[in-house]
């Protein structure tokens, strides 16, 4: 028995020396996907100019980060500084989870608010206050293999949807038997959301009270998606395409519609023969007034609320924000730059592949600034699967969207109805 | 000095019915108050912002079709999965146990196998097992002249996927389980049967089988109440797709509870798979105690 | 004509013993396979050329030998305070009179009924409350007793002559005396099997610690594992490895104690 009791004390005492050894004071960086990776090369530098700060970056993956970073404040284990995505800033607003920022930002050298494309800044403004530092932007257009598009007859990449229409099953046929000319992966909402705003669709109704999928704007623009499965462009199902970046150098797909990170997965993951065979071009637009409009993306930094070291916390933003750095970190990831002077620096505006995306930068919405937008987010994307596989008419389709989205948005409509206190 | 009242068994009951009463029984109790309120994210950042809402809850999730597909598939997954398991595994049983056969204890060792590894290290790799161009099964139905099947993408495949998976993982369990029962059949009854000129089908089921009775309604009954809480394999493989065809009661609720906070209706969610359990718990018990009932021949 | 048969259900058992075996042969062969060979054509299940390149990325960049201890520590400290606890009150619903005892015993059984996952999401506000979430104690604290362990003990002790214990009392011993001295080394076999059982069942877990472990310095294996899937989808070998890594001590167990965990099986099971 007291051999129990002692390898019980030992187990306690192992545990225990294990957590004081947690508790050095280190500042916590949650940071998600690539950008999470590679982030940890920036801070040496930081480190070595204000000697006792040290930081330790946690990296989490894009499929499980909305989930953790609820899960974390929910549980009070938030870290102290965060990437947060931008479109999940009204939700973390609304729990009460972020440091407000106006003061240290008006007293900032580094970041200056006039130097960020405008719009991304707006991004994190809620309710008429700032709670993060934009990191980097992201928009989503189309890339695509040039060589296939030349085999297919086309000099330039078409500026219309009609256009597109027409080059696609080219480029399929150049392609080869058994390939897809378009990738737009069903677990995305992106897709069909960008769409929608192109067509003129508003989303959502009455002061972001009501869904408003059944309009005729979506409608038309859910009908044009859900097409381009139809007619055998786009792949049905995420497990067609093994490896997207082995695929697209095989031409399984020509065209992707995706964001700035894969500027620099593909420099990095394609084979060396595809280097010079692959560019990016503005969205095309359902009528002629090119470039189609886009989603205005892309991630902030926050504070938590819950930091206990919220100066040192502030160091580490205006540190990433910083134009040096933010050049560096777009050398490491292809992460596009929030601020203007950095995108110079880089040498972005004369790129021909990050041309595309200045171009496009100009013509972005954002999503609805309400908490609840990552669950519509996923309703669309179920729905539209749903469709897809043909399991759903499009109106049906549509109308159980909006049916959910109704349910969602009820604690909204209701919390709006409360008298101001 | 004073006596001790106290009766000492309280003393050795104490620490575990203390845990288990703050860290399991209080938040059980707790989850059905919760699935009586809509407390969600807006909750959790203003415990003001809270309603008692009774049983809508329940009621919403009565009539929301996600719910109503998460139980078909959950049914689906317990009723082909839990057969098949159950077959392989007396299958398995009565072949180990034949009189003539050898390496009794080898055989059983390797059917437990899967048993005992981690859930989500055999998911992980039976992902991979089930990659329409790379993986193993997809090999072997080409060497027999079968087409590939995109197995986790296919909204049809999906869930025989999973349960394919659920059979290879579990059998061996209940495999040991019938070749117990096995065992305590005496032997003359068998011998008997045999020297009276029964063959070996007839004699399996007029003789054999009638004495599993209890043992194969508790495997069967034990074998549904844990499929029926089917996470781990549609959390770390299909996250509920193609298409929700393997979205499972229990993801629904972890859904619902940890990544949308709808702490309200994921509660619900938990009771509604607890009633489940619950009916099939007393069926089991109802069934063992009809299958031993005296005047049935029953045997333990 | 008689031999027929027999040969018969040796090929069936052997058939169905190397589909079992076959997914932990590919698994281990892939492990050892440099990156990109096991998705390249035609499928094999050894590899060309073994390699640790994938252990060592598993051990140094990825840190997952900071789980393996992580797993170690959490199931050691889960397993040694279930085994004192639920012994404890096993024994003493098993061989002590007193007030209440079959109700509780009763209550016990009920929880059995009850799915794991209903108290979850209260247990984490209350976890939350105590400021355990993120912490090893939260892994820990919700296991430290089990209704099946303590069921499992009642069983067994159940079945020690009371005349041992009798003599004890005569002489004038207290009860927890008495079960200290004799009733704990009594119950040393089904001990030892109530200890493989805990010590799997934590290392195993994975829904529980995955909702209350944020950093990543504190996951378990399995909540690592299943981390590292969602990321590198696409590197077979490596996820292979991680898999071997984390299913290797519960099968080293298992094969080490087999007798235990089948007597275990079997007590729960065929029980009336």
């Amino acid at each position: 028995m007291s051999a129990v009791r002692s390898s019980l004390a030992a187990v306690l005492l192992l545990a225990a020396a294990a957590c004081r050894r947690e508790s050095r004071p280190a500042l916590r960086l949650w940071a998600l996907g690539r950008e999470g990776e590679v982030v940890a090369q920036l801070l040496p530098d930081l480190e070595r100019r204000q000697p006792g700060l040290r930081v330790r970056v946690q990296q989490i993956p894009w499929s499980a980060a909305h989930e953790k970073l609820l899960t974390a404040f929910v549980g009070g284990a938030m870290p102290d500084v965060l990437q947060v995505g931008n479109t999940w800033l009204p939700e973390l607003v609304a729990l009460g989870a972020l440091e407000p920022l106006d003061d240290r930002l008006a007293r900032s050298l580094a970041v200056r608010a006039e130097d960020y494309f405008p719009g991304i800044l707006a991004a994190t403004v809620i309710d008429g206050v700032t709670y993060g530092v934009p990191w980097y932007v992201d928009t989503r257009l189309l890339f695509y293999r040039t060589d296939l598009l030349a085999a297919a007859g086309f000099a330039r990449p078409p500026t219309t949807w009609a256009g597109w229409l027409a080059a696609m099953p080219r480029m399929q046929a150049a392609a080869g038997p058994g390939t897809w000319a378009i990738l737009l992966p069903l677990r995305e909402w992106e897709a069909p959301v960008i769409l929608g705003m192109q067509w003129g669709a508003a989303l959502l109704r009455d002061g972001d009270r009501y869904g408003d999928f059944e309009s005729p704007a979506f409608r038309a623009a859910f009908a044009f998606y859900l097409d381009l499965f139809h007619r055998g462009l786009a792949p049905v199902g995420d497990t067609a395409v093994a490896n997207i970046y082995q695929d697209f150098a095989r031409g399984t797909f020509s065209v992707y519609l995706t964001g700035p990170w894969n500027l620099g997965e593909f420099a990095r993951r394609l084979p060396a023969a595809l280097a010079e065979r692959w560019s990016t071009t503005p969205l095309p637009a359902p009528d002629g007034t090119a470039p189609g409009t886009s989603l205005a993306g892309g991630s902030s930094l926050v504070v938590a609320r819950t930091s206990p070291r919220k100066d040192d916390a502030w160091a580490l933003v205006e540190y990433l924000a910083e134009p040096a750095q933010q050049v560096r970190f777009y050398r490491l990831t292809g992460d596009l730059p929030a601020r203007r002077s950095a995108w110079e620096a880089a040498g972005l505006p004369a790129d021909a592949r990050a041309r595309a995306f200045w171009l496009q930068l100009q013509h972005v919405r954002p999503t609805p600034k309400i908490p609840e937008w990552e669950r519509i987010a996923s309703a669309i994307a179920r729905y539209g699967e749903a469709a897809i596989r043909g399991e759903m008419d499009i109106d049906g389709a549509l109308e159980a969207l909006d049916r959910d989205v109704d349910r969602v948005l009820e604690k909204r409509r209701w919390l709006l109805a409360q008298p101001e206190r | 000095m004073q006596r001790l009242r106290m009766n000492p068994a309280w003393v050795l009951l104490a620490p575990a019915l203390g845990t288990i009463g703050v860290f399991f029984f209080l938040p059980v109790v707790a989850a059905l108050a919760l699935s009586f309120t809509d407390f969600d994210v807006y909750t959790v950042g203003d415990p003001a912002r809270l309603r008692f809402v009774g049983l809508a809850n329940y009621r919403h999730l009565l009539a929301e079709p996600r719910f109503w597909t998460a139980l078909g598939n959950t049914t689906y997954f317990v009723l082909v999965g839990g057969s098949l398991s159950v077959v392989v595994a007396l299958g398995a049983a009565l072949l180990v146990e034949a009189r003539t056969v050898r390496l009794k204890a080898l055989f059983r060792t390797v059917f437990l196998l899967p048993v005992v590894t981690t859930l989500v290290a055999v998911a992980v790799v039976w992902r991979f097992l089930y990659q329409p161009r790379f993986g193993l099964l997809n090999a072997l139905l080409g060497h027999i002249g079968l087409p590939p099947i995109d197995w986790l993408g296919d909204p049809r495949w999906a869930m025989p996927a999973l349960i394919l998976l659920a059979v290879w993982k579990n059998f061996g369990f209940d495999t040991l389980i019938f070749a117990a029962g096995l065992q305590s059949i005496p032997p003359q009854l068998d011998e008997a049967a045999r020297l009276d000129g029964a063959g070996a089908w007839q004699r399996l089921r007029r003789v054999t089988l009638p004495l599993l009775a209890p043992t194969l309604a508790f495997v069967a009954v034990i074998t549904m109440i844990g499929y029926f809480q089917l996470f781990a394999e549609p959390y770390v493989m299909t996250q509920g797709g193609p298409a929700d065809r393997t979205l499972s009661v229990a993801l629904l609720m972890y859904e619902e509870g940890f990544r949308w906070w709808n702490l309200g209706t994921g509660s619900a969610i938990a009771f509604v798979l607890f009633a489940i359990v619950l009916g099939l718990t007393l069926l089991e018990l109802r069934l063992r105690r009809a299958a031993s009932a005296p005047g049935r021949g029953g045997m333990r | 004509m008689r031999r027929a048969p027999v040969v018969a259900a040796h090929l069936v058992l052997g058939g169905l013993a190397g589909l079992t075996l076959l997914p932990f042969v590919w698994m281990v062969g892939a492990s050892f396979m440099a990156s990109g060979e096991a998705t390249t054509l035609p499928l094999h299940v050894l590899p060309r050329a073994p390699t640790l390149a994938q252990y060592r990325a598993l051990l140094t960049r990825l840190d997952l030998g900071r789980c393996f201890l992580n797993s170690t520590a959490i199931a050691a400290a889960v397993t040694l305070a279930a085994v004192v606890l639920d012994s404890m009150a096993g024994y003493a619903l098993a061989k002590l009179r007193f007030a209440g005892r079959d109700r509780v015993f009763r209550l016990l059984l009920a929880a059995l009924v009850i799915p794991g996952q209903v108290a979850m999401l209260p247990l984490f506000l209350l976890l939350r409350a105590l400021g355990l979430v993120d912490t090893y104690a939260g892994v820990i604290v919700p296991g430290l007793a089990s209704v099946f362990g303590i069921v499992l003990v009642r069983q067994y002790a159940l079945g020690i002559p009371d005349a041992v214990l009798d003599a004890a009392r005569v002489d004038g011993a207290g009860e927890l005396r008495i079960y200290r001295s004799v009733g704990l080394a009594l119950c040393a076999p089904v001990l030892v099997t109530l200890a493989l059982f805990t010590f799997m069942g934590a290392w195993n877990d994975f829904m529980w610690p995955l909702i209350v472990l944020a950093d990543r310095d504190r996951y378990t294996l399995p909540v690592a594992l299943a981390s590292l899937a969602g990321e590198h989808v696409q590197d077979v070998e490596l996820m292979t490895a991680g898999a071997v890594l984390t299913v290797l001590p519960v099968v080293v167990l298992f094969l080490a104690l087999q007798r235990h965990y089948v007597a275990g099986v079997l007590a729960g099971g065929v029980k009336e």
